[in-house]
């Protein structure tokens, strides 16, 4: 049986209501999911995924390009 | 043929690798890396352009964090893909079992090899955890994405 680390200590996965979603733009995808005991949130991890990052000098490119 | 005016690109692969001093450069007492770290903000703060450097100020807080945050993996090079210079963490940022009740939504990453001086501020969706983890994961390492890009 799973385990799931929770605000009351390790809990056995089938005990608590899953709940999982994602979310995608154009600069990040991020997965996250809670574990509930009841109306009563546990356990919540989030997982980012960076896509695009700003450049750090862009406004160099007009020089770098002639 | 004609000269054309640029940047050398071998130079923006150089400034990211701190071999040019056009300020005054800081005293090192080693030739290693210097090391940079990750903090995590509460969406409430004000990071951006302006920031110079690390302050505990707005931080996140909570169980299983340090202020402070982690030290970033650095193993790999400053490289370069037609103009642009660019380099990555080559591992994700992984706060491990903590708890952040406040909704925060940005990583600082700083040197804290010189002072805790400011590289870059990276956002991303509002998020909360809440014994768990929260893993930042880096963009492709290339001339497109990388999260430092000197373009």
């Amino acid at each position: 049986m799973a385990s799931v680390q929770t605000t009351r200590g390790e809990m056995d996965e089938a005990d608590l209501i899953k709940r999982e979603g994602v979310v995608e733009t154009d600069r990040e995808s991020t997965n996250w999911v809670e574990y509930w005991l009841d109306d009563e949130l546990v356990h919540r991890s989030v997982h980012v995924h960076l896509k695009q990052t700003p450049a750090l000098f862009p406004e160099l490119e007009k020089f770098s390009n002639g | 043929m004609a000269n054309t005016q640029a940047m050398c690109t071998s130079f923006k692969v150089e400034i990211l690798g701190g071999v040019h001093a056009i300020g005054t450069p800081p005293t090192r007492g080693t030739t290693a890396k210097d090391t940079f770290k990750a903090a995590l903000f509460v969406d409430t703060a004000t990071l951006g352009a302006g920031t110079t450097a690390y302050s505990s100020t707005n931080e996140v807080a909570g169980a299983g964090y340090t202020a402070g945050g982690i030290t970033v993996t650095n193993a790999t090079v400053p490289a370069s893909t037609g103009t642009t210079a660019f380099w990555t963490p080559s591992a994700s940022l992984t706060f491990s079992n903590v708890t952040l009740t406040t909704a925060f939504d940005a990583v600082l990453v700083y040197n804290s090899t010189q002072s805790d001086k400011a590289v870059a501020v990276y956002t991303f969706g509002s998020q909360t955890v809440t014994s768990g983890t929260f893993i930042l994961t880096m963009p492709t390492n290339d001339a497109s994405t990388g999260l430092l890009r000197v373009a």
